[in-house]
Order: C-alpha cells, then structure tokens, then sequence
C-alpha cells in the first residue's frame, strides 16, 4: 500500500513540477502577474509531495518491506536502523529521489528568501528549477521507479553494501548532494538572466550567496567523501581520482570559478559573460557526473548497477538541459556590456587569470576522466588513466594557481603597479622559503618537489599576514584600537581570507602527507609487536567477534610511545554474512600532527595475520583544510549585504561593496 | 558571434562520444596477445599427472583453449554448448586450462557435468593464466596452425558466439 | 699474582657484562613482546613490489591497484612481480612484463605514445592556449574606448 501511494504522489509530484516548470515562465515572457504568482506555491507543493514519497520509502525500509524491489535489493531484516535509513540512498533508485528531494529544497529555500527580488525573475528562476525536477521526476518513473514491487516478496534482503554500513555513509551523500543540486539555483538565475536580458551587479547579488552556500555543501560532501573512504576503505588512501570523485571534483572546481566571477560581477560589473558561462557549467558538470555515476560507461567503485536504457535517458535529459542553456548563451551573450575598464596588471585580470587556471583544471580532469572512454569509441584500444597520471597533471596545474592566490587578494582593482607589489611581497617571500625549507628538516629530510608544494602552502599563509596587517594598519582618519579596524572589516574579506588559509592547511597537508608517511606491513600474533615512527604496537589479543549482521576477526593493539600508552586500537576483518564479502574495518589515532592507522590484511595458516601499520603525519590537515574552506565560505556568505532587506538603500549596499574583496 | 557557439559545440562533441560509450562495455579488456605466438606452456594434464603437454605438441593443427575452473559459475552456464561443440565432431580439438583449482575438484567437476576436452592443462597457480592474460574466467583462445593467437573471447560462450565468431573462423583457419 | 690477575679479571667481565646489560636495557625496547617479522624477508624489495604494484590495476575489480586489492588476481600478480625483482627485472621490464600480457589497460599510467599524446599534451596545450587567448583578448580591450566600458564608480575609502 504504501510503495503505491509514494509512487502515486511521485506522479503528482510530476504533474506539480510540470506546471511549476511552464506556468510561470509563460507567465513571465507574457507579463500575467497571476501565473507568475503560482510559482511559489507550486515549489511548496512539489516539496510537500516528494517528502511524501521520500517517507514512503523510508517507511518501507525502516519496515522491512521486502516486497519492494529497492528495499529487498539494499536492506537485511538484521540492518541496524540508521544504515536502514541511509539506505534509502544506497542505490540508484533511491539516491534520484534523494536528488529530486534536495533539488525541491533548494527551490523552496529560493522561493522563501527571495522576497526582495522582482517576481518576473523568481518566476524564471523556480520554473527552471521546476524543469529540472521534471526531468528527474520523469526519469524515475520511466526508469528507475524505487516502488517497483518484487513478486513474490523476498524473504530477506540482499543488505546494505557493507563499504557503506557506516556513519560517515550517513551524511555524505546528502551533503554531496546538496552541493550537486545546489548549483542549479545559480543555473537557474544565470538562464532566468539571460532570458530577461538583465545581468548586472544586482542579479549577481542575489545570486552569491546561494553559489556560496552550494559550495559549501559541495566542500563539506567531497571532503567527507574523501575522509570517510580513509577510515571505512582499510588501505589508507583518501583519493583515487576515481571517476565518480572526479566527477564531484569537476563542479567544485567550476564553482570555486564562479564565485570568483560573481565577485568581480558584482563589484566591478565585469565578467557577466563568464559568470552565466561559470553557472551554466557548473551545472552542466554536476548532471554529467550524475550520468557518468549511472550509466556504465566509466568504471568505478561507486558505479551504481547500470542499464542502457537509463544512460540514454540522462544522455538525452543532458543534451537537452546544457544545449538548450548554451543556445540561449550563444544567442544572449554577445549583447552582455563588458563591465568597468580594468589595466592588464590589476585584480581583475588576475581573478581572470584565476579563473582561466579553474577551468583549465577542470579540463584537465576531465580530459583524463574521459579519455579512456575517447579511445574506446574511436577503436584506437583500451588504455587506464589513474592516479599517477592525475597526480602529475593535477599538481603542475594547481602550482600556479597556489602562487596567484597570494598575489591576487593584494592587488588593487583596476590597475596597480608591479614595483609596488612586488615591494608588499618580498617579506612573504623570503618567510615562505624559510618556512617552507624548516618544516621539512623538521621532518627530517627535505625533497625539492615537497619543498615546492610547502612554500606554496606558507606563501598563501604569508600573503595573507601582509593582507590584514596592511588592513589593520591605523589609517588617517581612522583611528580607534586593532580590534576596532578588525571588526570593521567586511565578513566576505574575512571569509576569503579564511578560506584561502583553508586552502594552504590542505596543501600543506597534502604535502606532508605524500613525502613522510611511512608503512610496515608484518606477521602478528597475540604478543607480537613492531615499531614504526617512534611509535610501538603490540597486539594484546585476537579474537572472533559478533555483530548484527557480521562476524569478525578483531584485534586488539596497543599503541605507546616512550613506554606510554596513548591509544587501544581495534582493527578488524569483517565478514558481512549475506553478502560474504570480507570487509576491512580499519582502526586510526587521530590527532593533529599524526595519524596511526591499522589494518589487517590476510590470514596466515598459522593463525597470525598480516597487518599493516601506517604512519601519516598531518593527514588530519587534508580535512580540517576542506573545514576551514567551508567555514570561509560561511563567513562570506554571511555577509551583512546578502542579508539585506528590501529597504536597505543602494549607496550603503555601494560602500560596503567597493571596501570588500 | 561565433565565439560564443564554442561551448555548445564542445558540448556536443562531448555528447557523441558519450552516447558512443553507452553501447561500450569499460571493463571490457582486449588481449594485446591477439595476431601473437601462444605464449609457450610445459604443464601437467589434469587427468595424468605424470604426462606433460607442451605448447610446441599442438603445432601444426587449430585449436581452442577455454580457461575453466571448477569454482567458476558461468564456466558452468557455458559448459553444455562446449560439451555439444565437442559431441557434435567434425570441430577442432578443444583443450581445457584448469586454473587455479584443485587437481580433485576439477576432475569431479568433469566427471560430473562432462568433458569435452582433449585433454585439460593443470595450472593451479595461475602461471600459465598470467602468461595468457587470463583475468576472468571462463575466457577462451582460438590459436591457429602456427600456434598463434587469432581470437580471444572474454566470458562465457553461447551459441550465438559459437555459431556467429568462432565457427567461422575455425573453418577460415582450417582451410 | 696470577690469582689476583684472575679476581681482577673476573670483576672487569662481571663489569663489562652488567654494563652490557644496562646498556642493551636502555637501548633496545622491552624484550618481553616477540619483534612482529616482516611479511618479506627482504623489506626493500618488498616496497619495490608495491611500488610497482600501485602503478598496475587490479583487472577484476572495479578501479583499484593490485598494490590495495584482496582480490585472487591481484595477489597472484603481486607474487608474480615478487618473483619477476628476485630474478633482478626493472621496474620498466616488469611494467612491459605485464602490458604484453594484458595491454595497456593494466597501467594507471598511461604510456606516451601517439595515442596518448593528446592525454600528456593536453592540459598544458590548454593552459597555454587559455592564458594565451585571457592575453589577447585583454590587450584587445586596452584599445578600446571608454564608452565600450561602465563608467568607473566613484574611488572607495580603500583601495582594495
């Protein structure tokens, strides 16, 4: 009963979505304030509907409905509640109407905060968002319907992937999500825009915060993704670029673009073109991620079970949403103004550059992403592009964006002068080679390459020291303590400057990591012990253990360092008993300078097993970067402007964005 | 003007190959061993352990070589059309390569569900597999008079493949 | 004579010997837990094995390097490789070793050649190219005149 009425409402929820999709922008092109007006409250409709059907089908799974074909495909009568839960989302069918159910927040989210945008626009901007959820809504049905019934009923469930029986499964998918989703809201202002003909410094605006707040989510779900395969994968790595973490990776980078756009868009009335372009594309990239996660033509460890029939459909859905887009820009761009004059050597060409370096990277990840699939459909042979390919590439292309990011924030808009940068910068310099040089001694061995990649860390940390020490430096005509000039200082300069710190403490990290972590793979027994970077482990004791619905073999180490214990460690390789695939459970030491992780790997005749014991210093810095970005972005976002009412005046909105960066 | 139908028609071209790549298969890996000699094999026959079949004693004539195991359940889904091929006569000779199982275990698996081969290789370590860029079982090698590799088929065989690839190739091989 | 010799002789060793023991007490770590061994039993040549092995992919899984994966392949082709050092190969001719037998497909790192060309020249090409053109077209826009811009807004209270 249940599995019909959510597959009911998702019909209705269609039909809403239809109407929210053509009624209003009719009503826009032809100026009927009343279909304009039936936008938002169809947006609240969709939402009510596909919440529904979203509880429908977490009712069948928290009930054990294995009559469902979803539910028996992804569910075990011994899954414990949460992973019942989250699994709603643990496969194709489910994770689309998790999209859809993201997708319909956001647009509530922009019908409720956009009472001070005129309705012409809103009206654009929530029928798009109404299209899209169309296509979706569309696609589930036709498709892949989560409803679908299992005659005759199972008896029990092929459970949960067991990768994905675990807390950090929980909340990366709908953080991931909705960064995906997110960007449709600044794709649906870039084409509500377009088609109105108005993109200027206004539009750009309103439109920055929901960018921001996207990326944030975005930020959030990668690094997530990222630290939860660290901890649940068991070999230690954090990122393959697997093509459905490039696929994630692909819109993040395009989106950190975009919002360096809207903020020149918005202060300087420059780079519309790009801006709609950045929007459009950021867009682009999060559906065909969505399409290279779900259509097989890729090889990945995330890959949903695929079907021709449901590649072609988002094929098409994608051809038709991006080329309609780029239709659109073709025919609207030209007539876009070029904004205020900028000098070659000024911040806006260096954000230009910024910008140029994003996409050329996203390029360039696509390139490798795809190029496997290039020479396949040519005939010209099968070939793999990992890890050592990305690593070189990715690396070169990001060296010169790292160094930009502390030339960038100090130049002045306009125009400004070589000599007198340079002359600002040359402390920075001298502090990052040594900075750079002293923390690899301090590791013990300095390498130029990890040499290269820290003076770039600390040149960003250095660049932003010489930012705010020349803020907080007393001015005439404004005097008052440093605390008093720091709180002056807009939240979005602040935010940027967080955020851009955020990006050193994960290069740094990175940096670190990749150089000075160290591994021992040996035989342990009860008793047994090895050392690995000053660090002892013994193993106290190995046992079989029991839990809901898996059996393991668990070990208990004992981690001390100088003969004092700091941790009790317990790996374990576990075996999920309906799917019986062995599971390696890792166990890991966190702290800010180090990570100690511990895995076991196979079992020897003698009863000992190999494991595998990894020291990686300042890996927790690879994920506390992504959260001081995030939190960057937080403080930007929230900036005072973006709260404005509809009363506030233009020529304080003017001052307080000429002072921000 | 033009300039900014850039990025549509990047994005088409972009389309097709996708769309080409919907009708591929990613996993799908092609032996680089295709047009090469047979990599040469010194190895035990399953059911005489004492015998050795070299690579060098099959020259001369064409033959199939399927990769099979006796924990291997498509081997099982394709077994029945090789037993047929085999029944059938008139075909060429088809050897097994028993990888990666135990000696018992693939001679009851033969016992109980026929044998069509000549004879079997025993390879429990998968040396020979390797050297055959064997990845998946069941895989199966068409090598002609010269002992080289002219076919490789990845997966288990049907009829269709039997009737549609191989057959014709046997007789162009055999002519 | 000789048996104060032997006496004196004696308290040295006894000395020397306790000193030995002090020593090795403060240097070694607490003997009561046997030292774990090795998987291999020659460690360098073992992280030669998995340095080769994260640069070869495991061809049953679904994207992972025979260096991380449990799968029967994966650990087939590690021992291979083991084998294939022992026998004193390079890294280059264990990396060939494998490309005959199973193609290009097997390295995550893909081989230059003229098929791949586009792949390694890429990215470069493209930053060339887009740093190339943001330069031009900048130039271009130096000369024109000022009513192809916005007006300037009015100078802020900070320049930046």
């Amino acid at each position: 009963m249940i599995p019909e009425l959510g597959q009911f409402i998702l019909m209705l929820a269609l039909a809403v979505a239809l109407v929210q999709g053509i009624v209003p922008m009719v009503g826009a092109q032809r100026g009927r304030a009343d279909w304009m007006a039936l936008a938002r409250p169809a947006a609240w409709l969709q939402f009510t509907l596909v919440l529904l059907a979203y509880f429908c089908l977490t009712a069948s799974f928290v009930r054990h409905d294995f009559s469902v074909l979803y539910v028996a495909s992804n569910s075990n009568s011994a899954l414990p509640l949460p992973y019942r839960v989250a699994a709603v989302w643990g496969g194709h069918e489910g994770s689309l109407l998790l999209w859809v159910l993201m997708l319909s927040v956001w647009t509530v989210a922009v019908a409720r905060y956009s009472r001070s945008l005129p309705l012409v626009f809103v009206a654009r901007i929530l029928a798009v968002l109404g299209l899209v959820s169309v296509g979706f809504l569309l696609f589930m049905l036709v498709t892949s319907n989560p409803f679908d019934r299992l005659i005759p009923a199972a008896v029990d469930g092929r459970d949960l992937n067991p990768l994905l029986q675990d807390p950090g499964m929980v909340i990366h998918p709908p953080m991931l999500y909705m960064g995906y989703v997110g960007f449709s809201v600044a794709y649906a202002f870039a084409i509500a825009a377009l088609i109105g003909g108005n993109l200027d410094a206004t539009w750009a605006r309103w439109t920055r915060p929901w960018t921001s707040a996207a990326w944030i989510f975005l930020t959030f779900g990668i690094g997530l993704g990222s630290w939860w395969a660290y901890n649940e994968l068991g070999w230690g790595g954090w990122w393959f670029w697997d093509p459905v973490e490039n696929a994630s990776f692909m819109p993040w980078l395009v989106g950190t673009a975009l919002i360096h756009s809207l903020a020149v868009t918005e202060k300087r009335g420059g780079f519309k073109v790009w801006t709609v372009l950045l929007a459009i594309m950021a867009f682009s990239l999060s559906l065909l991620g969505t399409f290279l996660v779900r259509s097989g033509v890729l090889s990945s460890v995330h890959s949903f079970a695929t079907d021709p029939r449901r590649g072609l459909f988002i094929l098409a859905f994608l051809v038709i949403v991006i080329g309609a887009s780029l239709i659109l820009y073709a025919w609207r761009a030209p007539r876009v103004g070029l904004g205020q004059r900028f000098g070659l050597f000024s911040k806006e060409s260096m954000l230009l550059v910024n910008n140029m370096l994003l996409v050329t990277a996203c390029g360039g990840v696509l390139l490798g992403t795809l190029y496997p699939l290039f020479l396949d459909a040519m005939g010209m042979g099968k070939i793999s592009v990992g890890p050592p390919y990305f690593d070189t590439v990715f690396v070169l292309m990001m060296a010169p964006l790292l160094l930009l990011m502390g030339v960038g924030p100090l130049m002045r808009w306009k125009q400004d002068d070589a000599g007198s940068l340079a002359r600002r910068l040359r402390w920075a310099l001298v502090f990052a080679i040594v900075a750079a040089l002293l923390s690899g001694w301090l590791m013990g061995r300095i390498s130029p390459a990890t040499t290269g990649g820290l003076f770039l860390a600390w040149w960003i940390v250095a660049a932003i020291s010489v930012d705010l020490i020349e803020r907080l430096k007393p001015k005439p005509g404004m005097g008052g303590s440093i605390v008093g000039r720091a709180r002056l200082l807009p939240r979005a300069m602040v935010g940027m400057m967080v955020a851009h710190l955020g990006v050193a403490v994960f290069a740094f990290g990175v940096a670190m990591v990749k150089t000075y972590e160290t591994e021992r793979d040996v035989k342990m027994g009860p008793d047994a012990s090895t050392d690995i970077a000053g660090f002892h482990f013994r193993m106290l004791s190995l046992k079989d253990v029991q839990g809901p619905n898996y059996a393991a073999a668990q070990a208990e180490i004992e981690v001390s360092r100088d003969g004092k214990v700091i941790a009790l460690l317990a790996p374990e390789k576990r075996i999920y008993r309906v799917q019986n695939n062995p599971m390696t459970e890792a166990a890991v030491d966190s702290s800010l300078l180090r990570d100690l992780y511990i895995s076991m790997g196979e079992q020897l005749p003698t009863g000992e097993w190999i494991v595998r014991v990894q020291h990686k210093p300042f890996i927790a810095m690879v994920w506390g970067g992504c959260l001081v970005m995030m939190l960057g972005g937080l403080l930007a976002a929230s900036d005072r402007r973006y709260r404005a009412r509809q009363t506030r005046s233009a020529a304080i909105g003017g001052a307080t964005a000429g002072r921000a960066a | 003007m033009r300039r900014f139908l850039l990025p549509l028609v990047l994005f088409l071209v972009l389309a097709g190959f996708l769309a080409v790549g919907l009708s591929l298969d990613p996993r799908e890996v092609p032996s680089p061993l295709v047009g090469k000699p047979a990599p040469a094999f010194q190895a035990a026959a399953l059911a005489r352990p004492d015998a050795t079949i070299k690579r060098d004693d099959l020259l001369g004539k064409v033959w199939l070589l399927n990769v099979w195991a006796s924990w291997c359940g498509a081997c099982r889904d394709e077994h029945p059309v090789l037993v047929a091929y085999a029944r059938k006569g008139g075909g060429v000779p088809v050897y097994g390569l028993n990888y990666k199982d135990k000696r018992e275990d693939g001679l009851g698996w033969l016992q109980k569900f026929g044998n069509p081969y000549t004879e079997s290789l025993f390879d429990p370590e998968g040396r020979i597999g390797i050297d055959y860029g064997v990845y998946g079982v069941p895989e199966t090698f068409v090598i002609d008079k010269a002992g080289v590799i002219r076919y490789k088929h990845i997966g288990p065989l049907t009829p269709e493949v039997m009737r549609d690839k191989l057959e014709p190739l046997l007789r162009k091989l055999n002519a | 004579m000789p048996e104060r010799l032997i006496q004196r002789g004696h308290r040295l060793l006894a000395g020397l010997v306790l000193a030995g023991a002090l020593a090795g007490a403060l240097i070694t770590p607490p003997a009561w837990a046997a030292d774990a061994p090795s998987v291999s039993a020659n460690p360098a040549m073992e992280a030669r094995m998995m340095a080769l092995a994260a640069e070869l992919r495991c061809l049953v899984c679904q994207n992972q390097t025979i260096a991380d994966s449990h799968a029967g392949l994966a650990l087939d082709l590690r021992q291979q490789i083991r084998e294939l050092l022992a026998k004193g190969m390079s890294e280059r001719q264990i990396l060939d070793y494998m490309t005959e037998r199973y193609g290009d497909f097997v390295l995550y790192r893909p081989p230059f050649k003229a098929t791949t060309a586009l792949l390694w020249v890429g990215p470069a090409l493209l930053m060339a190219g887009a740093l190339g053109a943001l330069f031009i077209v900048l130039r271009r826009r130096q000369r024109l005149g000022a009513d192809a811009f916005d007006p300037d807004t009015p100078e802020e209270e900070m320049p930046r």
